[in-house]
């Protein structure tokens, strides 16, 4: 009796305990406490799910090449990576984790709406850097912008932009849009329409699908029935996929109606192989083979990102990284270590230039400003090489292609 | 499920009585023991390991109990179970958002609106059972992602963000970490509680005789349904109340919370820890809650764990911790 | 009023076509299932997971050793069904003496590992699958509207393989050895007939099944691993609604749906994906045991 009870207990204990002291060694409060020259950038994106080609490992090889070439004199850089499995919940423990515990001084990356904004109220709790360039969401910088955070690489807001202002200047003036049904579709949909509509284009009309569809073929045949020049396909990831699938097959650009895919990337195009994908109307801020500088950068990181070429989020995390330690060199480990604050002011202070984005400025909600491209995607004939998938529609210049500062409700600016 | 109350059939059992007049909850002498230590470690764990970790898995330990009520005293498997911890977690966050309500009375609110979701949920479930019980579940839970989904309040992808932890009773700041633990921590003992109450009563007495034998039950003049209904409304609540409290600990409510792996990631914390025993659960949501955390620099291969996971525990280990470790002390766990 | 319902038909039929093509996949999956629950009394989590092999098997077969899509539509649905063979030998053949949920949680938790493995694998944006020159074609006229030469022959298909499989259980000899086995197996297997085989080899064919709707899916939806796993879930609810009681009930119901889905896409896109839950619902309260169930 005695003895099965005091074995009883240890082995409850045991069993109890064996798993959380593996995950609570590196949790325990105090522990690890970087060294004060070591500056930690901790890249947290999706690893193993939907984002894996858009973000994932190329951004951390993207992280890994700014480090390369910036880290500061003196200073050791170290780079850690965690997946956070497109759950707000995984992200936010994550990042706070790394914050309070391991000495983390900057996130980047951070794909998926929900984590971002998870991620971006931590963040700023613990007044350290936030440089997100994976997700879409304009509250970003917008009303849940925050001091600690810079949003590099694009928004909603600017896709709409640029796909629906400057298709109707290249003559796509009637459009049809296929809507994924919810918020993400509703404003792509609805700022898309103000600029179609402001450019002197009309919306014939709209319909509204469940995320996740397999089949759009039914949505489509309503678009062409429209007769609208353009349609817009206000949704993302799989769901673009299946449509521009499915339009091929229809044969719904083969009578001259154009595709606009209001948020895709390169390794979109690359999944769907040219030969479907041909003729797709997109927008990025950046392609490897824009010009020299690009191509220089392509180059670089080649070696480490294997065939998945970066596309803007990638080149993103690589120059947000960059202007991150340059500001660091400039303001002191010490300093930008202390307030991620104030190394977030100073890299607002500073104008940025990199081989990716090229000359630009971050504006005080948090917005990085550069020039956005609308591209069309080429036929085979046309690709010479691998990755030659774009040719430029289309330029937007930096001070027209993001929301308006005083638009975006966001309480850093000052009125 | 009657498989695994079996599991211990042949084997001498030490059943003696509780401590402590913990056998109001109808603990035997191992149970209460567990217990305290389990209470011990509740107490003690925030001093060794990050409290936001520690109340995330209160949270989940609190929603695997709450499922189990229904897999292990009732043989009912859900697969839709997400939509419970969801919905509470939903409408906590929107209470404690938009209504500004009290943290206490936001989770009340959203635990409510989860056991109403129950009601109606179980009355279309119990139609059928076994299989087409966990389908039916599934595709129940799947109509209620698509509904957050579109629903305005919920914010879409974005999710509700920045709900504020506010104060309990309006008195007591729970913006520290380790006040909002209590909070937590009281709120799992609570629910723990309640659960192996309601299963030592009558009540789960006839929950019970349902699992074991279901027309002997309808023939000694049971309302079966009524029973059956009543026990899924209260996991449904039970789950709700879990959500609810992630919501106000994150202060995040998302749809990764109603989503079906999240439904089928309670299955496996239940199945892991032990279906049917009392600290099971517990044991199955702490193992998976800490594995996810430290898998979490790992990056790709989750999935693939949590399958083999439940790939070898239905294979080999179908007790699985508790049952199996309460098989080699001779007692009930 | 005339004219308005001539214009409601003039969309509306088209949409009617359309939803035969996804009901096809409906009826074949389900077909799957029914014929596996029926023998196994297995739910097979792991269908879509399956669904989702045949496709990329197809895939590898055409970028890795140059196999066209008629050899794959034959190969990849034997490679998936040996592959379902071997994990019914080794795994889910141990199951049958306990609870029929713990051949539920395998099969999800197989599901699982088949679906990360292919996304470590291959990423999840998906692969490019051309359909066959024969049917890549350009969509020929209906009359009513054009419609994809692929789209057809995903009917055409499917409907053939229904029928095959409803002919093979109903009318062969083998079928009545599986519908006896299924009523009492001890009986059968004291005539002599190899009961365990037959259920090893229900199963390959029930997995070989959906391997065949993934090829013919292939050219048309996105080759990415989470392909099958959005579909299983309406599947099961076609199945609870259909019941799974007879081979031609799991057919009819899985192109009946699909044509209810693709009428719900024109008149209110907004319900599309929930209005299957809906019907399930609603017969649940009315009629238990499904549409073409056995109480």
């Amino acid at each position: 009796m005695t003895q099965d009870r005091r074995s009883l207990l240890k082995t409850v204990a045991a069993a109890a305990m064996t798993p959380a002291l593996g995950a609570g060694l590196s949790a325990l409060p105090g522990r690890a406490r970087a060294q004060s020259n070591t500056i930690k950038i901790g890249v947290l994106n999706d690893q193993s799910g939907v984002y894996r080609e858009t973000s994932g490992p190329t951004s951390v090889a993207c992280v890994r090449q700014a480090v390369k070439e910036m880290a500061p004199p003196g200073t050791t850089v170290e780079v850690v990576v965690a997946d956070h499995q497109n759950k707000p919940d995984v992200g936010a423990t994550i990042a706070r984790q790394w914050l309070d515990q391991d000495g983390v001084d900057v996130i980047v990356d951070v794909p998926n709406s929900s984590v971002a904004l998870a991620v971006n109220t931590v963040v700023r709790e613990k007044n350290k850097v936030y440089l997100n360039s994976g997700a879409a969401t304009t509250e970003l910088t917008g009303g849940q912008c925050t001091p600690n955070t810079i949003h590099w690489t694009y928004d909603t807001y600017m896709l709409a932009r640029s796909t629906g202002g400057a298709m109707v200047k290249a003559g796509g003036d009637s459009w049809f849009f296929i809507t994924a049904d919810y918020t993400f579709g509703h404003s792509l949909e609805r700022d898309t329409s103000n600029f179609v509509k402001q450019a002197g284009g009309k919306v014939l009309g709209s319909v509204r699908h469940p995320l996740q569809s397999t089949d759009f073929s039914s949505y489509l045949l309503q678009a062409q029935s429209s007769r609208a020049k353009v349609i817009g396909l206000a949704n993302a990831g799989t769901d673009t996929i299946n449509c521009v699938k499915q339009a091929a097959e229809f044969g719904v650009t083969r009578r001259g109606t154009k595709l606009a895919v209001l948020l895709m990337f390169i390794g979109d195009v690359h999944a769907l192989g040219l030969k479907t994908a041909q003729g797709l109307v997109c927008t990025e801020s950046f392609y490897w083979d824009l010009n020299d500088r690009t191509r220089s950068f392509l180059s670089r990181v080649k070696g480490a990102v294997g065939d998945n070429y970066p596309n803007m989020d990638h080149a993103g995390c690589y120059a947000s990284v960059l202007h991150y330690l340059k500001a660091v060199k400039d303001m002191g480990v010490g300093a930008a270590k202390a307030s991620g604050k104030d190394a977030v002011a100073r890299m607002k202070a500073m104008p940025t230039d990199d081989d990716c984005f090229g000359a630009g400025k971050i504006r005080e909600d948090g917005r990085k400003l550069c020039p956005v491209y609308l591209f069309e995607v080429k036929s085979p004939e046309e690709s010479k090489a691998p990755w030659d998938y774009y040719k430029v529609l289309q330029t937007t210049p930096a001070d027209e292609a993001f929301r308006p500062l005083g638009e975006g409700g966001c309480s850093l600016v000052r009125t | 499920m009657a498989v695994q109350a079996s599991a211990l059939v042949g084997a001498p059992v030490n059943d003696a009585p509780g401590l402590l007049g913990l056998s109001g909850f109808g603990f035997n002498r191992a149970q209460s023991i567990t217990f305290l230590v389990m209470l011990l470690l509740v107490v003690a764990g925030p001093f060794f390991l990050y409290p936001v970790l520690l109340m995330k898995l209160l949270c989940f330990a609190l929603f695997a109990c709450a499922f189990n009520l229904l897999i292990g005293y009732v043989g009912l498997l859900s697969f839709g179970h997400a939509m419970f911890f969801g919905t509470g977690g939903y409408l906590a966050a929107h209470a404690a958002k938009v209504w500004g309500l009290t943290p206490e009375l936001a989770i009340l609110v959203g635990t409510a609106f989860g056991a109403a979701l129950g009601a109606v949920a179980g009355w279309i479930a119990i139609r059928r059972q076994g299989i087409y019980f966990a389908m039916i579940t599934l595709a129940l839970a799947q109509m209620v992602y698509f509904f957050y989904l579109q629903a305005p309040f919920t914010g879409g992808e974005d999710g509700i963000q920045r709900v504020p932890r506010g104060a309990l009773f309006g008195l007591i700041d729970l913006r520290a970490d380790m006040a909002l633990y209590w909070v937590v921590a009281v709120i799992f003992l609570a629910g723990f509680l309640f659960i192996s109450r309601v299963v030592h009563s009558p009540f789960g007495q006839v929950l019970k005789a349902i699992r074991e034998n279901e027309p002997r039950a309808i023939s000694l003049g049971y309302r079966v349904d009524d029973y059956k209904l009543l026990a899924f409304t209260l996991s449904a609540a039970l789950a709700a109340l879990a959500g609810s409290a992630k919501a106000i600990v994150f202060g995040i409510a998302t749809l990764t919370d109603v989503y079906w792996t999240m439904s089928g990631e309670v299955v496996l914390m239940t199945l892991l820890g032990g279906l049917g025993t009392v600290f099971g659960p517990v044991a199955g949501a702490a193992v998976i809650v800490l594995m996810q955390n430290q898998l979490a620099e790992l990056g790709a291969w989750v999935t693939v764990i949590q399958g083999i996971i439940f790939v070898v525990c239905v294979l080999l280990f179908r007790a699985g911790i508790m049952g199996e470790l309460g098989r080699l002390l001779k007692v009930r766990l | 009023m005339l004219e308005d319902l001539l214009f409601q038909l003039q969309i509306g039929l088209p949409q009617v076509a359309l939803g035969l093509v996804n009901g096809a996949f409906y009826a074949l999956l389900s077909l799957g299932l029914a014929v596996i629950f029926g023998m196994l009394n297995v739910i097979n989590f792991a269908h879509g997971a399956q669904f989702m092999m045949g496709a990329f098997v197809a895939w590898m077969m055409l970028s890795w050793l140059g196999i066209g899509y008629w050899p794959a539509l034959i190969l990849a649905p034997l490679i998936v069904g040996a592959f379902g063979v071997l994990l019914e030998k080794t795994m889910i053949s141990r199951l049958y003496k306990l609870d029929h949920l713990y051949g539920l949680l395998l099969t999800f938790g197989l599901a699982l590992i088949i679906e990360g493995v292919f996304r470590n694998q291959f990423g999840s944006s998906g692969m490019p699958y051309a359909p066959p020159a024969a049917l890549g074609g350009p969509p020929v006229d209906l009359g009513f509207m054009f419609m994809p030469v692929y789209r057809l022959w995903v009917v055409v298909a499917a409907l053939v393989m229904s029928l095959v499989t409803w002919l093979v259980i109903e009318k062969t000899r083998l079928g009545a050895y599986l519908r006896a086995a299924t009523e009492n197996a001890a009986l059968v297997q004291a005539f002599g007939v190899n009961v365990p085989r037959m259920i090893t080899l229900t199963y390959g064919a029930g997995v070989a099944l959906a391997a065949f709707a993934g090829v013919l899916a292939a050219p048309i939806y996105s080759v990415n691993p989470q392909m099958g796993s959005n579909l299983i879930i309406v599947v099961f609810a076609v199945v609870v609604i259909g019941g799974m009681g007879s081979i031609l009930g799991s057919v009819l119901t899985g192109f009946g749906l699909g044509l209810v889905e693709g009428l719900t896409k024109v008149f209110y896109p907004e319900a599309s994906s929930t209005v299957i839950f809906v019907i399930m619902a609603i017969v649940l309260l009315a009629r238990p045991a499904g549409l073409f169930g056995r109480a």
